[in-house]
C-alpha cells in the first residue's frame, strides 16, 4: 500500500549563485520589499495521506497512504502572510485590496488566485522564487499537526450511507478553533519543524490541482482526471476549493467541516538558493556540523 | 369595627373565593406537571391517551438574555420563554386543560405576557398574561382544536416583532384523543418527534457594516427597529442559533423509523425540504382535522404558524433538513442536519459509475470529423 513518489528536482548550476549575489545586492535598496522569515526543512521520507478522489475497480475508496521523498532542502514562511506584508502587494496594485485592518495577522479572505498574485509579485520585487507549497510540502513541513482524515478499519466502506455517516463522525470528532478571527501570529504554537500556527484557525492554499486516481490491485494509483480550477486546502482538515473562493462556508446540504479563515503561506523554490543551501550544508558536512 | 368598605371588598373576595373553587370542582380533573424540555426534544407523552380529560400545568419563565447567534461571535439580546429558542414544546390532547404561570423576574427590564394561538379569546391569553418583572400571572384554558399551535409573546406596539424576532415564540402540540390519522383514517404513529423553531434575527449593523453589541436590550431596541423595518434579516436559524443541530448536536433517526418534525415560524413563510428524503405525511398548516398530504419533497410553513410533518428513513447517511430558499439556508443559517443509521439498500440507490473521465466516443469524433 505504499507508493514511492519523489518530489526533489535535479540540483541546478553553480553557477545560479551570481544570481543571489545580485539579489542580495539589490535588496539594499530603502524601498525594498524584505525576504519572509523562512524555515529550513530538510530532505527526508515521510508518510503521506494521498490528496484527491479514489476508486478501487468502480467503488470509492479511501486515499492510500504513500511514501513521499523530499529529495532536496525546501524553504517554508516562518508564519502565514500577514496584513501588513500583504498589503504592500495590494498598496503596488498588484493584489486585490483587503478590509483587513490589524497588520499583525494572517490575511485571510484570500482565494487561491489571489495567493498566487502575491507569490508572483512577492517573486518580482525579491528577485527570488516564491510559490504555494505542493500539497506533499504542507504536509511534510505540517509534520505532527498534519491530519490523516481518513476512515479507520474498513468493513463500513461497502455501505454509502455508513461511509457517509462515518466521516461525519470523524468531522464532529475533531477540535474546532474556539475563535474565528485571525489571532497575532504565533498564538497557535509552533511545530517541531519550526513553523508557527500550523492548523491554527487559518487555513491555507496549496498549489495542488484536485485529481480522481483509480487504484489498480497492487495500490497504484493512476489519475484519471484532474481539475486545477479546485485546489487542495490544508490546516485543521484537508478541504478541496475552488481557486476563487476566499470564504467558505459549511451548511446546507453539504456534509463536512467549515474552514474557518482561508490565507496561505509560500515556499521559495528557486535553484539559486538551492545552491546555496546545499553549499551551505556540504561545507557544514566538512566542518562536522548538524545540518 | 367593620365599616362597609370592608363589608364590600370582603364580599367580593370570598365571592371570588367561592367562584374560583366551585370552577375547580366543577372541573374536578387530575393534575400533571409536566417537565418541559428545550427542542428538539419534546417532553414525554402519549399519542393515544384512554384516559378522560386532564389539567396539565407548566411553568414559562421569560428570560431576557443576551446569546451568541453564530460561529462568528455575534451577540444579541434575546428574550426568550425557559432560556431556549424556540420555547419549550408542549403536548397535550385534545380538550385536556392547559394551566401555564407566566413569571417575569424581577432581573428582567420589560413587561412580558403570551398569546397561545392554540386557545380562544383575550387575545390568546395576551390580555390575562401582561406582567411587570417581578410579577407572575396564571391562564387557564381548553384546547380545543388539534394540531400544532404557535405561541409568543405580544406586548403591544413595536415590542410585539422586536420580542418576537428575539426569539420569544414556542408551539403546543394538542394531539386527538385518539392519535393521529392517515387521510383513511389508520392511526399514524411516530417513533420518534423532532421540534425545529426557525428564528430570524435583525442585527443592527455600525457603518463598517461589523455587527453592534448593546449594554442593555433597551440600547438596542431603536437600532434593532430599524433593521426589522428593512424586512431583510441578517440570520435565520433553527433553534436560535447557526449549526445548533449539525455534527454532535445534529437529529437521529434509523432506517425504517417515523419521525415526526414540527416546524415554527412566527415571523415569515418558510419551505422546508429534506435532501434525499420525503415528507410522507405533511400537515402543512398543522392542523390535525385536515387529512395529511402525502409524499411531498417540499412543505410550507406559514409565517405564524407551526406545520407538522412525518417522514420515513429508507436509507442509512446524513440527510439535511434546511429551508429551501437555499440562501436563508447556507448563507443565514436555516438547517440541519439528520444522522440516520441502518443498512444501505441497493435498490433503491446504487453508484453505477463512480465519477470519472468522460469517455471518448470515437466513432462519433469521427463522424463529426467527416
Amino acid at each position: 500500500m505504499r507508493i514511492a513518489r519523489n518530489i526533489g528536482l535535479p540540483m541546478a548550476a553553480i553557477i545560479a549563485i551570481s544570481a543571489v549575489a545580485l539579489a542580495n545586492g539589490m535588496a539594499l535598496e530603502a524601498e525594498r520589499v524584505p525576504v519572509p522569515d523562512l524555515v529550513d526543512l530538510h530532505p527526508g521520507a515521510f508518510a503521506y495521506r494521498a490528496s484527491g478522489g479514489f476508486t478501487r475497480d468502480g467503488k470509492p475508496e479511501e486515499a492510500p497512504l504513500v511514501t513521499v521523498t523530499v529529495s532536496r532542502p525546501l524553504a517554508m514562511m516562518k508564519h502565514q502572510v500577514t496584513v501588513a506584508e500583504y498589503r504592500r502587494c495590494t498598496d503596488a496594485g498588484a493584489c486585490p485590496k483587503i478590509a483587513q485592518t490589524r497588520p499583525d495577522r494572517p490575511v485571510v479572505k484570500i482565494s487561491w488566485q489571489d495567493a498566487h498574485a502575491y507569490a508572483s509579485w512577492l517573486s518580482r520585487e525579491t528577485g527570488l522564487q516564491f510559490r504555494l507549497p505542493t500539497d506533499e510540502e504542507w504536509a511534510f513541513g505540517a509534520g505532527e499537526k498534519f491530519r490523516d482524515d481518513v476512515l479507520p478499519g474498513g468493513a463500513e466502506r461497502a455501505d454509502p450511507g455508513r461511509r457517509v455517516l462515518a466521516h461525519y463522525e470523524l468531522d464532529v470528532a475533531t477540535d474546532r478553533p474556539a475563535d474565528q478571527e485571525p489571532q497575532p501570529v504565533g498564538s497557535f504554537g509552533e511545530n517541531r519543524n519550526g513553523l508557527l500556527d500550523i492548523s491554527g484557525n487559518v487555513w491555507e492554499w496549496t498549489d495542488t490541482c484536485y485529481a480522481r486516481n483509480a487504484l489498480d490491485a497492487r495500490d497504484d494509483a493512476g489519475p484519471t482526471s484532474k481539475n486545477c480550477f479546485v485546489r487542495v486546502v490544508e490546516g485543521r482538515h484537508r478541504t478541496y476549493l475552488s481557486d476563487f473562493v476566499r470564504t467558505a462556508r459549511g451548511g446546507g446540504c453539504s456534509v463536512g467541516i467549515p474552514v474557518s479563515n482561508l490565507g496561505f503561506r509560500l515556499v521559495r523554490d528557486d535553484d539559486p538558493w538551492r545552491t546555496l543551501r546545499s553549499v551551505v550544508e556540504w561545507a557544514q558536512q566538512l566542518a562536522g556540523l548538524d545540518a | 369595627m367593620v365599616t362597609r368598605r370592608t363589608v364590600l371588598t370582603g364580599g367580593v373576595t370570598a365571592a371570588a373565593f367561592l367562584g374560583a373553587s366551585a370552577w375547580a370542582e366543577e372541573l374536578n380533573l387530575p393534575r400533571v406537571k409536566l417537565d418541559l424540555v428545550a427542542p428538539p426534544f419534546v417532553h414525554p407523552h402519549e399519542q393515544v391517551t384512554k384516559a378522560g380529560p386532564k389539567i396539565y400545568e407548566v411553568t414559562l419563565t421569560v428570560h431576557e438574555e443576551q446569546r451568541v447567534i453564530d460561529n462568528d461571535g455575534t451577540k444579541v439580546w434575546a428574550m426568550n420563554f425557559n432560556g431556549s429558542i424556540p420555547a419549550p414544546m408542549i403536548v397535550v390532547h385534545q380538550d385536556d386543560y392547559l394551566e401555564v404561570t407566566l413569571v417575569n423576574p424581577e432581573t428582567n427590564t420589560m413587561p412580558h405576557n403570551i398569546d397561545f394561538h392554540s386557545a380562544t379569546g383575550a387575545m390568546g391569553g395576551g390580555d390575562l398574561t401582561l406582567i411587570s418583572p417581578g410579577e407572575q400571572a396564571t391562564l387557564r384554558f381548553k384546547a380545543t382544536h388539534a394540531g400544532v399551535f404557535l405561541y409568543h409573546c405580544i406586548p403591544g406596539g413595536d415590542m410585539i416583532p422586536w420580542h418576537i424576532a428575539s426569539g420569544m415564540s414556542g408551539c403546543m402540540m394538542v394531539l386527538p384523543r385518539d392519535g393521529i390519522k392517515d387521510g383513511a383514517g389508520r392511526p399514524l404513529h411516530y417513533d420518534k418527534i423532532y421540534y425545529v423553531g426557525e428564528q430570524d434575527f435583525y442585527v443592527p449593523k455600525d457603518k463598517d457594516g461589523k455587527y453592534k453589541t448593546y449594554d442593555t436590550p433597551g440600547d438596542a431596541f431603536s437600532d434593532t427597529i430599524e433593521a426589522l423595518r428593512t424586512l431583510t434579516p441578517t440570520h435565520i436559524v433553527f433553534e436560535g442559533k447557526v449549526d445548533s443541530l449539525t455534527g454532535k448536536s445534529a437529529m437521529k433517526a434509523n432506517v425504517n423509523d417515523l419521525v415526526m418534525f414540527v416546524h415554527t415560524q412566527a415571523d415569515r413563510d418558510t419551505r422546508i425540504h429534506i435532501v434525499g428524503g420525503f415528507g410522507d405525511y405533511v400537515w402543512e398548516t398543522g392542523k390535525f382535522s385536515n387529512p395529511p398530504q402525502t409524499n411531498l419533497e417540499t412543505w410550507a410553513i406559514h409565517a405564524g404558524s407551526a406545520g407538522a410533518a412525518m417522514s420515513k428513513f429508507h436509507q442509512p447517511g446524513v440527510y439535511a433538513y434546511v429551508n429551501h430558499d437555499m440562501t436563508e439556508a447556507v448563507e443565514l443559517g436555516a438547517f440541519a442536519h439528520i444522522e440516520v443509521e441502518g443498512k444501505w439498500d441497493d435498490d433503491l440507490m446504487k453508484q453505477v459509475n463512480a465519477p470519472g473521465p468522460i469517455p471518448v466516443d470515437l466513432a462519433k469524433h469521427a463522424e463529426i470529423l467527416k
